[in-house]
């Protein structure tokens, strides 16, 4: 009975991110009318190019894919309180991780070294998250700056390997390790060009909002984020959640890594290291830190980052039109956090019979 | 709810928001600039340009800006050369990254732009997007900058094509040499790859082949785009009292600006970037696309193919076919300098010049080649160079 009247704030968040995403378009059209394009023009061309025909949305899902496991790493441990953002890091990680681990079991079977490739992407980058976990939790090391921070040291791991003892002597002018088996990659999903790392994004994101929302793992943890010295008081163990938290994050862009490594490039070079990570934070955003919203806010940024070719190529816009686009979209979402609660429209009204509050809860 | 408040947006949320735009702004790179949209907006030739027939549609896909100064900028001047020939339809996509995305851009330029021939000018599209794309589209005609084409490996219908610019630099290297009061210059490389050593080891070359003393010290950064370390390395060379500086970057703006204001020489790279230092800039290696482009865009409105080989696999060369040319030799240039580069420019266009004779050493002082083998420019050992002359300071290693 209690949902009946919870049906307004269910409104309330669609209908704030749609309407904001709306605003931004708007924004935006105005910003393509000043660049000299026709901004009914730019709508309609960003429409088809992103999701116009079956095989232009393929494009917008090859993008979305490394965004929806680039994005639990933000958006898991804000669910307690965190803020990191070494997505980025923890990609390049998993992806030197998977590479080693493919080479190393070159000569199995292709399952066992695709398995073995995930596990490794995944641990790899589950251990640099939580290593940002631990400095929090038991140094008090701001965890966004260590993150932020530790995306460089990522890199330039990154580069170190490929340059150095990685290095396959081949690969002259783009240092790279050396490749996988052809036989080892993971393929396309059967008919389409889009990879498996679109599936295991969505299955990644559907496991993580059922462990955040509907398991006691997931309540102890946003009892932490709520309020953490009423988690500490209640005897919930803040560190080892914390610990539990930062490690699926990081393995979640780990797998994103691995992804790129095994059923992109190949083998690991300075592509690694292409932008997902800070994508992935933007989806985290505007997904409000909910997994499943994180697969449709990925689907759409892929869209808008699959439009930016057209943008160029029919309305002669400049290359960055599309990073407005997206930033204003950030930073109009970002904004309209402040609206909620505040259109008595979408106030559930008070059950005439019970006292309980029907917070809004956000 | 006071009603009032409605829309009341507290300080807090004010600079969180600014503190959200800032660190999105950073981190999204928005610093890293736009293309004016007037440089677009020539429209393509009318088909009956061509003679009545349809307009040859060719694709230009750029990694980063086509402002930058510098490798993109060049490939981009190119491509305006043509698209101003009137019977082309030239597409391009600028800042494209080396992922998933520039295959999409390719199969978008393909299908909907219907084009014929496509330039993926980044040296990271070939392996593994072009090689990819090849195999899905046989009938389109691929030519990378830098690529590697092996007989029987790489797809029939990829092309490679790319210049010997260390040329030019040999003859930067002539310019430096005289104009240097210290006798120190410095470069600034990205990476210790085969490319910029070589570059590296033709300014040296042709800087001692004036002045046998004179050193070169080398800095590398370690990536293509890194505004701030090329900053900071070319401020600590002008510390240590070098007079003259070049790159290899991906945009040399950030060393050539450096260099002004610090009041010392250099010597540019990629295009031209007189604007940017016009006391200090002695000359520079540019890249001439528009010759090669204008080439291949010919051969192929002649019906020829890569894939029946009637345009070559590889194409390659320096002066003589026109991959470069040299900036306009600025005013802190001599006359007697002016004519030294000049007379060395002569010998390359008539190919007489050897930058690597025989008898070179590497700075660690081991030969280099076979006894009094010279190297010439073609020979495939000097791309897959790993050392660096004598008179270098620096390491390959990282």
């Amino acid at each position: 009975m209690i949902n009946r009247y919870q049906w307004r704030s269910t409104l309330e968040t669609i209908a704030i991110p749609l309407g904001a995403l709306v605003v931004s378009l708007f924004v935006f059209g105005i910003f393509c009318g000043l660049a000299g394009a026709n901004p009914f023009g730019v709508y309609g061309s960003i429409y088809q190019a992103a999701f116009g025909s079956w095989s232009s949305f393929q494009g917008t899902l090859i993008r979305a894919s490394p965004l929806m496991l680039s994005s639990l790493c933000t958006a898991l441990p804000a669910r307690l309180g965190l803020v990191i953002i070494g997505n980025e890091g923890a990609i390049v990680i998993g992806g030197v991780g998977a590479v080693a681990a493919g080479l190393a079991l070159e000569n199995t079977s292709p399952l066992v070294v695709q398995l073995g490739m995930a596990i490794a992407g995944l641990v790899s980058g589950g251990l640099w998250i939580m290593a940002v976990g631990a400095l929090r939790h038991y140094r008090g090391v701001n965890e966004t700056i260590s993150s932020l921070l530790m995306n460089y040291i990522a890199i330039a791991l990154l580069n170190h390997l490929v340059g150095g003892p990685m290095k396959d002597p081949t690969s002259l002018n783009k240092p790279s390790s050396f490749p996988i088996l052809d036989i080892n990659m993971v393929g396309q999903i059967p008919g389409t060009r889009i990879h498996y790392g679109l599936l295991y994004g969505i299955i990644a994101c559907v496991i993580a909002y059922f462990l955040i929302q509907r398991t006691t793992f997931g309540f102890a943890a946003r009892t932490a984020g709520g309020n953490i010295k009423a988690a500490r008081i209640a005897g919930l163990p803040v560190g080892k959640l914390t610990m539990a938290i930062c490690f699926l994050a990081g393995s979640c862009a780990g797998l994103a890594g691995m992804v790129e490594v095994a059923a992109v490039h190949g083998k690991a070079n300075e592509s690694l290291n292409a932008g997902y990570g800070y994508s992935g934070i933007l989806v985290a955003f505007i997904a409000r830190h909910n997994p499943l919203a994180a697969t449709l806010v990925a689907v759409l940024l892929g869209g808008i980052l699959s439009s930016g070719g057209i943008l160029q190529r029919s309305h002669q816009l400049p290359d960055a039109t599309v990073l407005v686009f997206q930033g204003l979209v950030f930073l109009i979402v970002l904004f309209s956090d402040s609206l909620y609660g505040k259109f008595d429209v979408f106030k559930d009204k008070p059950p005439t019979t019970l006292t309980t509050g029907n917070e809004v809860s956000v | 709810m006071d009603n009032r408040k409605r829309f009341y947006i507290s300080r807090r949320q004010v600079i969180r928001g600014l503190l959200a735009t800032t660190a999105f702004g950073l981190t999204a790179k928005l610093g890293t600039g736009c293309t004016p949209a007037q440089n677009q907006a020539t429209t393509p030739a009318s088909p009956s340009a061509g003679g009545g027939t349809e307009p040859v549609a060719l694709g230009f896909i750029y990694v980063g800006p086509k402002d930058d100064f510098g490798y993109n900028q060049a490939h981009a001047e190119g491509a305006a050369t043509v698209k101003g020939l009137g019977w082309t339809k030239v597409v391009e996509e600028a800042s494209v990254p080396e992922t998933t995305a520039v295959e999409e851009t390719m199969r978008n330029m393909i299908e909907q732009d219907k084009v014929v021939a496509l330039f993926p000018t980044s040296f990271g599209y070939f392996d593994p997007h072009i090689l990819k794309l090849a195999v899905d589209y046989p009938e389109v005609q691929f030519f990378h900058a830098g690529g590697l084409y092996e007989e029987g490996k790489t797809p029939k219908n990829v092309g490679s094509y790319f210049g010997y610019i260390d040329e030019a630099m040999y003859l930067c290297g002539i310019a430096a040499a005289q104009t240097s009061k210290t006798g120190k210059l410095g470069f600034i490389g990205a990476k210790p790859i085969p490319q910029v050593l070589r570059n590296i080891n033709s300014f040296t070359l042709g800087a001692r082949s004036v002045k046998p003393t004179i050193t070169t010290q080398v800095i590398f950064t370690g990536d293509w785009a890194e505004p701030v370390k090329e900053a900071q390395a070319a401020n600590s060379l002008a510390d240590q009292g070098i007079d003259v500086l070049t790159c290899h970057v991906d945009s040399p703006k950030v060393v050539m600006e450096t260099a002004e204001k610090r009041g010392i020489f250099c010597c540019g790279y990629h295009a031209d970037q007189t604007a940017l230092a016009p006391k200090g800039y002695l000359t520079g290696g540019e890249w001439d696309w528009s010759t090669i482009y204008t080439k291949y865009a010919e051969m192929i409105k002649e019906g020829k193919t890569v894939m029946a080989g009637s345009i070559p696999h590889v194409v390659r060369g320096g002066l003589k076919e026109g991959f470069w040319k040299l900036s306009a030799f600025g005013p802190a240039v001599s006359e007697e300098t002016k004519k030294q580069v000049e007379d060395a420019k002569a010998k390359f266009m008539d190919g007489s010049m050897v930058i690597y004779k025989g008898n070179l050493k590497d700075n660690t002082g081991k030969a280099l080649f076979a006894a009094g083998k010279d190297m010439t420019q073609q020979d495939p050992e000097l791309e897959k160079m790993n050392w660096l002359v004598e008179g270098v300071i620096g390491k390959v290693g990282s």
